[in-house]
């Protein structure tokens, strides 16, 4: 399952589920809903990977996980462009291997494994989610979208459920946000210059990006932020 | 893991790809107005922040209906995005953030949520 799904909260809930003798059909009904925040990630990436070649796309797919998305998301901007390989390291190295590796530990160790949230290791994936989110924050714009991202997600969480909550959250978040005039003076950074890697940089970790020439259609200048 | 169960994970898999793979794959990306590349731009920021808050905010008893959670996880998800802020560094936030709790528990003055 964690090779063929690859998603962490539909395998548990499936777990779950199945267990209860809820039958397939309902199952795999939940996992739809439960993934279909992934048409989030897979839009918000689209436009930093068009020039990928289709086939790749077709398998970088199957990694996009919240963690896959998150790094590569933040990666991106920070650099301010594309890096195919860095969405592979991100995906394979630090989930699909990890989680793959792990599943089969928890299969043959079973438990003999001390539970991690003892060490407190259970806030690590929100924790990841706030920093990365806190990442991209670079106008006031973004601090919205956050901000009403987190409230939708659990306000409609507690109404409906937590899948639909985070795919509210994550939809009207940046509709929210976009009521919010740019901030005026902002300025431009197309992608793959080393502007927008200066404006979305970490200190010491790309002080100085020189990246290719920026392709038509990746160019912003009403300084809202980057335009994948 | 049953054997029955691999083609309940084939399914389950089926169901999920074209979630992840359809706006990926889709022609005409570069021909989107501004106006919807600004609001992609802004579905990262939202989409983790909302990961982050039903994570630590909303647990789902089994068999129950979604209710708030209380608990050091927020503090804990707070002192992570304060320090990520303040020290541009993701590792020192996390560390933060696991330490709290780590300590909160240890100390018997945080619980596990069920």
């Amino acid at each position: 399952m964690s090779l063929l799904v690859f998603a962490g909260a539909a395998q548990f809930a499936a777990i779950g589920h199945v267990a209860g003798g809820l039958p397939w059909p309902g199952v795999i009904l939940l996992t739809a809903l439960l993934n279909a925040r992934h048409l989030l990630y897979s839009a918000a990436l689209a436009p930093w990977l068009k020039e990928t070649p289709r086939p790749r796309k077709a398998v970088m797919a199957h990694l996009l996980t919240d963690e896959a998305f998150a790094l590569a998301i933040s990666h991106f901007r920070r650099i301010g462009r594309s890096d195919e390989r860095g969405y592979w390291l991100g995906a394979i190295g630090s989930t699909f291997i990890p989680w793959n590796v792990a599943t089969l530990a928890g299969v043959t160790l079973g438990a003999q494994i001390p539970d991690p949230a003892r060490l407190g290791l259970d806030v690590v994936f929100p924790a990841a989610m706030i920093g990365l989110a806190v990442g991209l924050i670079t106008g006031r714009r973004e601090v919205v979208a956050v901000l009403a991202g987190a409230v939708l997600g659990v306000a409609i969480s507690l109404l409906v459920g937590p899948s639909v909550g985070i795919i509210v959250g994550g939809l009207g978040g940046p509709l929210l946000a976009m009521l919010i005039p740019a901030r005026p003076g902002e300025a431009s950074t197309a992608l793959g210059t080393s502007a927008s890697a200066e404006r979305y940089s970490m200190p010491a970790t790309h002080p100085g990006h020189h990246g290719p020439p920026v392709p038509d259609g990746l160019h912003r200048d009403d300084g809202a932020g980057d335009v994948p | 893991m049953s054997v029955e169960l691999v083609g309940l994970a084939l399914l389950m898999g089926l169901v999920t790809y074209p979630s992840r793979a359809l706006p990926l794959l889709a022609t005409g990306v570069e021909r989107l107005p501004r106006i919807a590349l600004d609001y992609l731009r802004l579905v990262g920021p939202a989409v983790l922040a909302a990961l982050a808050a039903v994570n630590v905010m909303v647990v789902t008893p089994e068999g129950g209906s979604p209710a708030i959670h209380v608990g050091i996880e927020w503090a804990a998800v707070a002192l992570c995005a304060a320090l990520t802020a303040w020290r541009r560094n993701l590792l020192v936030g996390l560390i933060g953030g696991v330490a709290l709790v780590a300590v909160a528990r240890a100390l018997g003055l945080a619980e596990i949520p069920v």
